[in-house]
């Protein structure tokens, strides 16, 4: 009986400790494994830009921002895309923002929930899930053709706008939902309008987030290319436009049109090269500013 | 002297199809501590947030019955919520300042019903401030930010943001449950003092609390009003068992 009691403490106590290597040993597994994909993630990241650079950086030159592209875009620079594609996204932005800002007020401190509401987080989810192409051809059908705006830098600017308003919209609306409730009904306890609340409490609370993410959609924007294909974008167009009404070339686009097209690959690769290392660089100078945004903010509220 | 400033005739709460509160019949004297007192869930708070409707900020509740203030019915349709609540302010359980300066949280309710005159301004923070017992702690620091001060600092910073809309009634939703016992004693001899220019109606879970601060005690079961006494004699000659139970502490 007594040998029977220690053989059973012995396993017992051997047990345990093999239970307690075994947690540990999967505890380092898991830790592995998630440390290493999103070390991975990281790589990728690392790689693209790396590429582009080595492959890319050389055709860097005063030339290369300035001068338009010439003899059958083997030589010059891409100044006119990089112009139009700040026009573009500019355009997107100033018509998108207001509209994107105003739906999430709307959405999230007036709507009631219901059938209508639904209804609208379903439109702005399947907003959301359009392919890009098909906002392409609905901008080409309502603001090239039916409002004949013609391919310009108005109808690209507008079809970019419906592309990024879902982003706009959910961003904004992200950001809205951060502020405290107890802070609203503090405010409206003290005999304020909903309005005069939203004003002077949730926006004020809400507005670098609402930044953010309208930053982030600049970015998308700058980036889109079958959205413009058909609504704004010329192959190749010899001046800087001067009214809202004419085409433009864009980064995108241009992109596309030099590492596709042309006779001399020699020539015009490097050129390509060095238009997507421009193109990645915008994009992550606009999530740089979009970080920095958020982060003197919180810097902002430990002050006051 | 012995004027209704609130009221409520047998008003039921439901939040959708699920009744909270059942046919509960109050009256609110002028310049008097009203508390309601109740194990959690009971619907004490649910009952406090009728007088300034705040229940309405939660879609799908209804009432019936009569809540009045002054002999009108704040659930009537031609009350504009607004302006109640320029005369009922509230004073939340969780501190609530706004991220902004002390100065511009006190003035955050004058500056929302037009009042810009910096003069004015500074005349009615600093007057709020006193009434709230926090002058002399703030006055030097008014422009920093609201959310250094400490919790019980920030409660009162909440009754002065009240009390600078010049309310007539203050209701007080467990303003001292998160607070530390010398804050919550502050706060106790505020509520004393404010209680000779304002009606105050408050929600604690602290029984010592509704004896020392109360006139009247109601206390609340299950969405029921028990009982509502002189609060001397809600604490030593309840007339309903359940009442004696609670504040003898045998549940609760």
């Amino acid at each position: 009986m007594a040998l029977q009691v220690l053989l059973f403490k012995e396993f017992t106590k051997k047990m345990q400790f093999n239970f307690y290597t075994f947690k540990k040993v999967e505890e380092k597994i898991a830790l592995v494994i998630l440390s290493g994909i999103t070390f991975f993630i990281l790589f990728v990241l690392g790689a693209l830009i790396y590429f582009l650079f080595k492959n890319g950086i050389h055709v860097f030159s005063v030339e290369f921002f300035t001068q338009f592209p010439r003899a059958g875009m083997t030589e010059g620079g891409i100044f006119p895309a990089m112009v139009g594609t700040c026009y573009l996204t500019l355009g997107a932005i100033v018509v998108s923002m207001p509209l994107g800002i105003l739906t999430a007020i709307y959405l999230e401190e007036y709507a009631r929930p219901g059938w209508w509401l639904n209804l609208t987080y379903l439109a702005i989810n399947n907003l959301a899930g359009v392919p890009s192409i098909v906002f392409g051809l609905f901008g080409l059908a309502l603001f090239v053709k039916y409002f004949e705006f013609q391919t310009s830098i108005l109808s690209g600017a507008l079809t970019l706008a419906c592309l990024v308003l879902p982003i706009i919209i959910r961003a904004s609306q992200e950001a809205i939902s951060q502020v405290g409730q107890e802070l609203r009904h503090g405010a409206l306890a003290l005999g304020t309008t909903r309005w005069y609340m939203i004003r002077t409490v949730v926006l004020p609370q809400a507005w670098p987030g609402i930044l953010t993410g309208n930053i982030i959609s600049v970015g998308r924007a700058a980036g889109e290319t079958a959205a413009i294909l058909f609504t704004a974008v010329a192959y190749f167009y010899p001046k800087l436009p001067t009214s809202l009404l004419e085409p433009v070339m864009a980064l995108p686009y241009h992109l596309y049109v030099i590492a596709t097209s042309g006779l001399d690959l020699d020539k015009t690769r490097p050129l390509a090269y060095g238009t997507a290392l421009v193109l990645i660089l915008l994009v992550l100078m606009i999530n740089a500013v979009a970080t920095v945004v958020r982060a003197r903010h919180h810097l902002k509220m430990e002050k006051i | 002297m012995n004027t209704l400033v609130l009221q409520t005739q047998k008003v039921s709460l439901f939040y959708g199809e699920r009744q909270a509160l059942f046919d509960i019949s109050l009256d609110v004297p002028k310049h008097s501590v009203v508390a309601l007192i109740g194990p959690s869930g009971c619907g004490k708070t649910s009952y406090l947030r009728l007088f300034n409707r705040m229940n309405d900020l939660i879609s799908n509740t209804s009432v019936t019955g009569g809540v009045y203030f002054h002999d009108q019915n704040i659930y009537a349709k031609s009350v504009d919520v607004v302006k109640l609540r320029r005369k009922i302010g509230m004073v939340f359980q969780k501190t609530n300042p706004f991220p902004k300066s002390m100065f511009d949280n006190v003035a955050y309710g004058p500056r929302a019903h037009g009042v810009f005159y910096k003069n004015k301004l500074q005349e009615i923070v600093e007057r709020s401030l006193k009434q709230a017992a926090l002058w002399d702690e703030v006055k030097d620091h008014l422009y920093e930010s609201a959310l250094t001060l400490s919790g019980g600092q920030q409660q009162r910073l909440c009754i002065a943001r009240t009390l600078a809309v010049e309310p007539e009634v203050i209701l007080m939703d467990e303003p001292a449950s998160a607070l530390d016992p010398i804050s919550t004693q502050k706060i106790e001899e505020l509520i004393l003092q404010l209680k000779q220019k304002y009606t105050i109606v408050i929600v604690t879970h602290n029984l010592q609390q509704a004896a020392r601060i109360s006139d009247y005690t109601a206390f609340f079961y299950l969405g029921e009003m028990i009982e509502c006494e002189k609060t001397e004699v809600m604490f030593t000659n309840p007339k309903m068992k359940r009442t004696q139970d609670y504040v003898t502490g045998r549940f609760g």
